[in-house]
């Protein structure tokens, strides 16, 4: 075949599929989420079993983090936003905040270490830098390596809030951009120790007990582990049409199972 | 009268592809100008360039580690990729057996293909351990980071001098071996500086992907913004600052991720000058040419 008709034909074939990728007529409606990388797979699984019983939605999920799901829904841009923190009151300007459920913040070390608890003050001196070897607090003879995220993140937030108080965190820790990556960086150092979300937890890091309670769904939902913060859904206003039937399948018992099978505590069974 | 047609619609197209372009990189710098200047001036400019703490949460914005942080990671990248990828280059050009060079040429362009988040991962995984084992500390440093981008710059380097050494005339190789120079002596002193403009754009390109590498860079520098006191420490490159924290920036903070970016640009602006410089006073000119 002359090569100019087979790119006639190629083109003719980009163009259509292109339509029907961008234009799969009008009969939509679509529901735009951005925000927490945390909250980020929850929500995908919500909205994939949503979109199951409701065909004619679309549920677009990003994520970004905490901080860009607040700005974009505050902006409009998104009709949600997902957060892994609680806002603080110069972040709400007419944001309303959904709890969808509670998730735990683990401090991990790594497998090798011996220390299997520590008690609140004991994590921000090792944070702040105050212990620097792991002997200091009856541990192995190994300097103390602390790995955070990264400014801003909501997981950060929540740790600084929750432990370190006004106490700064050691200006030489280690900066990693994701819960996974921090999990990396503690499971192959001896002497590392981090945060990670709850739901990332599995077994190749050690998961510390924080004053003697060990962190588990049961102990985030009924308030007695220490290190928790809250998965919400930011809307602006009040929920109308799409957004509002979403939230309500969220909250809905359907909707939590969903959420407890991603090891999230989910919003009905904490205590009050 | 067709041709003619055909002749101004080809041209005119090309002048406006051209055009484009030009118009896009200006709203590229205008655009971050705009968004970056605000936190410069209610910051303050020098403070901003030379101050050494970043620290969003409470109000700090210098990027001076920063800088020193992206400049130490590119300049031992460079000063581990040049010398290797030159003999490689000079290796392939000249020396090679036409089969030898028909498998390492392929190989070394796969080394430009693999994405730069598993070069990152590879680092994380791999390389992380090893220098925490040997050399102490966290094992993220700027070491580490330089390792990882010598890799990732290395195909760059040595296809683009590849090319210039190869596009020296025949006639110059064959004068200097007629009057009796080695092979070794041809290369040295007539084939590598005939080909030194070509050798100094490889080389410009390769710094462009080191200094502008950020994914990889993120997952093994440790990206701590403080000096580093050895190649050891960890350190925070200019790009890796803007990716890591632009996801949960607002206000001032936003802004200042945008000036970092402004910093990072006059950065790349004066490399670029000074290569420029290099590459034209490097130029032999022959008759009303040059090579």
């Amino acid at each position: 075949m002359d090569s100019k008709y087979v790119l006639l034909i190629i083109a003719v074939i980009i163009i259509i599929s292109a339509y029907l990728v961008f234009n799969p007529g009008n009969q939509y409606e679509r529901l735009q989420i951005a925000g927490s990388t945390s909250v980020q797979p929850v929500i995908e699984k919500l909205a994939e079993k949503y979109q199951e019983t409701h065909p004619n939605v679309r549920i677009n999920v990003q994520g970004g983090g905490s901080g860009l799901g607040i700005r974009t829904v505050e902006q409009g841009i998104v009709n949600m936003g997902m957060s892994s923190k609680a806002l603080n009151p110069d972040e709400k300007d007419g944001l309303n905040e959904y709890v969808i459920g509670r998730d735990g913040i683990i401090i991990a070390v790594n497998n090798e270490n011996s220390i299997s608890n520590l008690t609140s003050e004991q994590i921000r001196n090792l944070f702040s830098g105050e212990v620097t070897n792991w002997n200091q607090i009856g541990g192995s003879d190994e300097e103390v390596h602390v790995v955070v995220r990264e400014s801003g993140s909501g997981t950060l937030q929540s740790f600084q809030d929750i432990i370190m108080g006004s106490t700064k965190i050691r200006k030489d820790a280690i900066v990693q951009s994701s819960t996974e990556s921090v999990k990396q960086a503690v499971k192959q150092d001896p002497g590392a120790i981090g945060f990670i979300s709850l739901v990332n937890m599995d077994n190749s890091v050690k998961a510390i007990t924080v004053n003697g309670i060990t962190p588990s769904e049961q102990s985030v939902a009924n308030g007695s582990y220490l290190l928790q913060r809250p998965f919400e859904l930011l809307i602006k206003g009040e929920p109308t049409g799409i957004s509002k039937d979403f939230l309500d399948y969220v909250m809905s018992p359907e909707g939590q199972a969903i959420i407890q099978n991603q090891k999230v505590v989910p919003a009905n069974q904490l205590k009050q | 009268m067709k041709d003619n047609i055909e002749e101004f619609l080809i041209e005119k197209g090309l002048l406006i592809t051209a055009l484009s372009s030009i118009i896009i990189i200006l709203l590229i710098i205008i655009f971050i100008f705009s968004e970056g200047l605000p936190s410069m001036e209610s910051y303050g400019f020098l403070k901003f360039i030379f101050g050494t703490t970043w620290d969003p949460s409470s109000g700090d914005y210098g990027v001076l580690p920063m800088i020193v942080g992206s400049l130490g990671i590119t300049g031992l990248a460079l000063l581990f990729a040049v010398p290797l990828s030159l003999l490689c280059a000079i290796f392939m050009a000249e020396i090679a057996p036409k089969t030898m060079r028909k498998i390492l040429k392929p190989v070394i362009e796969t080394l430009a293909g693999i994405p730069s988040v598993v070069y990152g991962f590879f680092g994380l995984i791999v390389l992380v351990p090893i220098m925490r084992v040997q050399f102490g500390g966290t094992g993220f440093s700027m070491l580490t980071a330089s390792i990882i981008l010598t890799v990732m710059i290395l195909p760059t380097i040595i296809s683009v001098s590849e090319d210039a050494l190869r596009s020296i005339p025949q006639e110059y190789k064959e004068a200097s071996l007629a009057v009796g120079a080695t092979h070794w002596q041809t290369i040295k002193n007539v084939i590598f500086p005939a080909a030194i403009p070509g050798i100094i754009t490889a080389i410009i390109l390769g710094m462009g992907r080191a200094i502008g590498e950020t994914l990889a860079v993120i997952m093994v520098a440790g990206n701590v913004a403080q000096f580093p006191n050895s190649i050891f420490d960890p350190v925070r490159a200019l790009t890796s600052n803007i990716a890591i924290e632009m996801g949960y920036a607002t206000g001032i903070h936003y802004s200042a991720l945008f000036g970092t970016a402004i910093v990072l640009f006059i950065i790349i602006m004066i490399l670029l000058v000074i290569a420029n410089y290099f590459h034209y006073k490097k130029k032999i000119t022959i008759g009303g040419g040059y090579l």
